[in-house]
């Protein structure tokens, strides 16, 4: 191409239909969305904190009374182990360690996944049993508010999972569907850190 | 049937609620005005159809339309819906007006059917209205000035339409069956708290907002990636026009501030259905924390509204001016600046809530911080225009009204912004003719001038530009007799909001305010007028070379109107306003050395399903058939996992060799096309080919 | 495929394997630090409570760079900058929200 043309402004030159990297696109976007529900976490959590008064308590039960290290311990083990395994499993997928490896690691993480929802679910049961139900006060309605909200965002991310094994059962490791795995591993680990503050903030915080 | 069982099937709906009927059981001036609303809805969707079926519409509709991904295409379905609502927001204003007019003898409406009416225009006009309009300009503009064949989420795109679109439904069957909010578009608890309105309204107004509020952050997203991601080769970031780097700062702004009105609307919506106590007066509920929440989304919308706007009356100030945007750099710094401050200064929404003076200083600090570099944007636009060559186009005319006004209106809000003084006026009407002197001219004058500027780049031919003048003439002067009596009669006490007064002082003001809304109508029926006028000579006023006003930037160097693949070959840029250097050195048309094929998304159902079906969501929830919410929002899940993994079925793809028979029979017909100066420019020889006049030394 | 490259793309799994292991590592301490001082109750309640604060702050920082691989690198620098400029927007808006309605608090009581 020994066209010369001054650039002047602009020059109209095919072969730049960028096909450009579609994976990086779609990561861009959902890091932004990732952004966009870190301020609804962040709104949550800053409710919470302004719930954490005696007035808002309301002659209910406080954090000291409702909450136990044991089982926020074992959650918080479900979901951190989760977020390693779902590491393996984007290892195995980069270094090209085989189809079935992957779908091991995305079980097990889905295993631990589904062990912490049932692990929470056992403590709402028996909050609501003990009365302690989010109706009883403003700072239950804020606790209802923030941990169901996270428990919601990791049942989404079950689900997601159960797909992308059923997708890769089918087709096999395609590209599309390594990039929404690695959509959903951003995801994943997003979600453990949010439930690193609320380790910290609800639960330690309440007991200390 | 039992009642069990019909209330099963219909939840809380009854006959009674159907407000078409009202008139009939309460004949008054209030319900029929009331039932009138309703007919007129339910008229204008049965001739609307009617008349798609007529002329055999429904297929091209469907099929070009509807279920399109193409950017433009979408955009202009984001205008329609505008338009729309804005007859029936702006008609709901005029009978405030009248109402208010009339109010010392009491008036003729009901203290909550005016309550109904403040809500729906507060709600229609920020989000159904301007949000909708500027949005579509985004869509139709960006990717076009950032030379790019759509934007990167064409799916996501079409989500967001339907989102917004069944919001804005919500609020239009609100006007047929049942009532709205009477709790204001911001929606105060405990006022929407169950207890104190336990029917319909506010749940319509929290579905409404919160459906058209992920539309608006899905938006956000898919902008920010497109402009991060989709630039043409060469286009550096201080090479993006003004326009674009306004919608960069307002999709940011989306991304980040819509998050706390989603948050703030579902608690809302926690407190009423499932009795939390976020809100509420008892049992530790906090109502402080939801004004704090609406207005760490408000305060950011304000600018997420007005930026758009500052990018058109950029583009449109250079353009008319023939010259070079003065002081881009500092524009771009001073938009970046007001998005992030615009997130530091919420509080300033409740100064009198009972925080201490200190935070109260803090807050009207960073307030009048905002005022710097918005004066930074006033200066550059009048040394734009300065020793520039003006035409007074009808932008240019919106453009200049809004520099007057807006400055003015800019005056009021640093008065607003010393605690102090907001004791005094809060909560007066003081505060409403601030904030429509600042959306008016602000985000709707500068929408009128983006919808007049671009008309001919998406539709191929230009607007009349006598009653585009008629119209500019009847809002301004509209606007002016309208609001500026409101500045005088807040200050003397007349609160916001108020169905009746019994100070006759009011009322010689509110009869020209009143006056002012008749000037309103005129100019929604001037730009009725408009509409049809244009279509009808569109033959006389086409656009063929694509470049009616001698601009600058990127889109309007491809014909008009844009072909679904915008650009022949993806340009290379090499300076700011690639396009006016370009025409400065005679190369505005050139032809590209080679061809490739192209590729374009295929169509979706997803907005359409998404329109549908949410709308259906939001009135299951609204009327308790819980049925019915569980089925549309199991229908929309699954429809959109299924579209996530069978992914884009049908992409389109274009060969080479069309493009280029299409593109060099469009060249050929411009260089046939006899180029006009602009001392033509509202002639009908005005085909969108630009004499080279001033345009050289401008460039430069 | 050469030898070489296949080696230093085994390193390269390594390097990535041990990064997640330190995070896993770290991760684990940093939890097990703030339970085991909660529960032994070894320091006063504002004491542990700013162990929490901060160890919580640490343990975040980990996650970021050892699992969501965002780091001081080139190639990173646009996540770093979105997650800097949303933790900024992020702590305006909660500082600025706890200062307030706290304060509204201490007024009222």
């Amino acid at each position: 191409m020994n066209i010369v043309v001054r650039p002047h402004g602009l020059t109209w030159v095919a072969g730049h239909d960028h096909d450009h990297d579609r994976i990086a696109t779609t990561l861009s976007g959902f890091w932004l969305f990732m952004m966009s529900d870190l301020i609804i976490f962040g709104l949550m959590f800053a409710t919470y904190v302004t719930m954490l008064t005696p007035e808002s308590f309301a002659g209910g039960p406080t954090p000291k009374e409702l909450f136990e290290l044991p089982g926020a311990a074992m959650e918080t083990a479900a979901l951190l182990t989760s977020t390693f395994t779902f590491g393996m499993a984007s290892l195995a997928i980069k270094y090209d360690r085989g189809l079935s490896k992957v779908m091991l690691w995305l079980l097990v993480t889905l295993a631990l996944g589904v062990v912490f929802l049932a692990l929470e679910a056992r403590e709402f049961t028996y909050m609501l049993a003990e009365g302690a139900v989010p109706q009883r006060s403003g700072f239950l309605s804020a606790f209802f508010g923030l941990v169901p909200l996270h428990g919601t965002h990791v049942t989404a991310g079950v689900i997601w999972l159960v797909i992308m094994l059923i997708e890769l059962n089918r087709t096999g490791l395609t590209g599309p569907a390594s990039s929404r795995i690695a959509r959903l591993a951003l995801f994943w680990h997003f979600l453990d850190l949010i439930w690193v503050g609320i380790f910290s903030v609800v639960y330690l915080g309440g007991i200390a | 049937m039992s009642h069990g069982f019909c209330s099963l099937i219909f939840g809380r709906l009854d006959v009674e609620s159907l407000d078409f009927l009202k008139a009939f059981f309460h004949p008054g001036l209030n319900d029929i005005i009331l039932s009138g609303a309703a007919w007129v809805v339910i008229v204008g969707a049965a001739v609307t159809a009617a008349l798609l079926t007529w002329f055999r519409l429904w297929g091209p509709m469907w099929s070009k339309w509807l279920i399109s991904v193409d950017h433009k295409r979408i955009g202009v379905m984001y205008i329609v819906l505008a338009l729309i609502m804005l007859v029936r927001g702006a008609l709901e204003g005029v009978v405030m007006r009248a109402q208010q007019a009339d109010g010392l003898h009491g008036g003729f409406l009901s203290a909550d059917h005016f309550a109904q009416l403040f809500s729906t225009h507060g709600t229609i006009m920020i989000f159904f209205m301007a949000m909708p309009f500027l949005t579509g300009l985004i869509n139709i503009v960006v990717p076009l000035q950032i030379g790019a064949r759509d934007v990167s989420f064409p799916m996501l795109n079409s989500l967001s339409l339907g989102l917004t679109v069944s919001g804005a439904m919500l609020v239009m069957i609100s006007l047929v069956i049942g009532d709205f909010s009477t709790g204001g578009w911001s929606a105060y608890p405990p006022y929407t708290e169950p207890n104190f309105q336990p029917g319909v309204g506010p749940d319509y107004w929290i579905w409404a907002v919160t459906l058209a509020g992920l539309g608006s952050t899905l938006t956000g997203i898919n902008f920010v990636v497109t402009i991060f991601k989709e630039r043409a080769p060469g286009m550096s970031f201080l090479r993006m026009p003004i326009f674009t780097w306004n919608a960069l700062c307002t999709s940011l702004l989306l991304v980040f501030a819509m998050p706390p009105l989603t948050v703030a609307a579902l608690m809302l919506a926690a407190d009423r259905y499932l009795g939390f106590h976020f809100f509420t007066n008892a049992l530790g509920g906090n109502m402080m924390n939801y004004a704090n929440l609406f207005w760490q989304f408000g305060h950011p919308e304000v600018y997420i509204l007005v930026l758009p706007s500052f990018g058109i009356y950029g583009e449109v100030i250079s353009t008319y001016s023939g010259k070079r945007l003065y002081g881009y750099v500092t524009l771009v710094i001073a938009t970046m600046a007001i998005g992030f401050l615009s997130f530091g200064v919420w509080l300033h929404h409740f100064f009198t809530m009972g925080q201490d003076a200190d935070v109260n200083a803090v807050f009207g600090i960073a307030t009048m911080l905002i005022g710097i570099p918005t004066g930074v944007k006033v200066y550059d636009w009048m040394a734009t225009m300065f020793r520039g060559r003006i035409r007074f186009s009808v932008p240019m005319v919106y453009a200049l009204a809004f520099m007057v006004l807006f400055v003015l209106g800019g005056l009021t809000g640093i008065l607003l912004a010393n605690p102090p003084v907001d004791f005094q006026v809060h909560n007066t009407l003081f505060l409403v003719a601030h904030f429509h002197n600042m959306l008016i001219p602000g985000t709707l004058f500068g929408l009128f001038a983006g919808y007049t500027y671009w008309f001919p780049k998406v539709f191929g031919f230009r607007l009349n530009d006598r009653w585009g003048y008629i119209a500019a003439f009847n809002w301004i002067v509209g606007f002016v007799l309208s609001f500026m009596p409101l500045y005088a009669v807040g200050l003397m006490g007349l609160t916001r909001r108020a169905v009746s007064y019994t100070n006759p002082a009011f009322e010689p003001w509110l009869h020209v305010a009143g006056v002012g809304a008749i000037f309103i109508t005129a100019a929604l029926v001037s730009m009725c007028v408009q509409l049809y006028v244009s279509i009808r000579d569109r033959e006389l006023t086409r656009d063929i070379g694509g470049d009616p006003w001698d601009a600058r930037t990127l889109e309007w160097a491809t014909p008009s109107p844009v072909p679904a693949y915008n650009f022949p070959v993806i340009p290379h840029i090499h300076a700011l306003e690639a396009f006016a250097v370009a025409k400065g050195a005679g190369l505005g048309y050139q032809e590209p050395v080679s061809y490739s094929d192209i590729h374009l998304p295929g169509d979706t159902y997803i907005g359409v399903i998404t329109a549908v079906f949410g709308t259906a969501l939001g009135v299951g929830l609204v009327w308790y058939m819980w049925w019915l919410a569980w089925l549309a929002f199991a229908v929309i899940a699954v429809s959109l996992i299924a579209r996530a993994v069978l992914g884009d079925r049908h992409p389109v793809t274009i060969p080479a060799a069309e493009i280029k028979r299409k593109y060099r029979a469009w060249l050929e017909v411009v260089r046939a096309t006899a180029p006009v100066t602009r001392a033509l420019e509202w002639d009908y020889r005005n085909h969108g080919v630009a004499a080279a006049e001033y345009t050289k030394e401008a460039a430069e | 495929m050469s030898a070489p490259k296949t080696r230093s793309r085994e390193q390269a799994y390594r390097h990535d394997l041990r990064g997640y292991q330190t995070g896993f590592f770290l991760a684990a301490l940093l939890t097990i630090i703030p339970f085991a001082l909660v529960a032994s109750g070894t320091f006063s309640t504002i004491a542990t409570m700013w162990v929490i604060g901060v160890l919580g702050l640490v343990q975040i920082v980990v996650h970021v760079r050892y699992f969501l691989h965002v780091d001081l690198s080139r190639q990173r620098r646009e996540e770093l900058y979105l997650m800097l400029f949303s933790a900024a927007l992020v702590t305006l808006m909660i500082a600025g929200m706890l200062w307030m309605l706290f304060n509204q608090h201490t007024r009222m009581m």
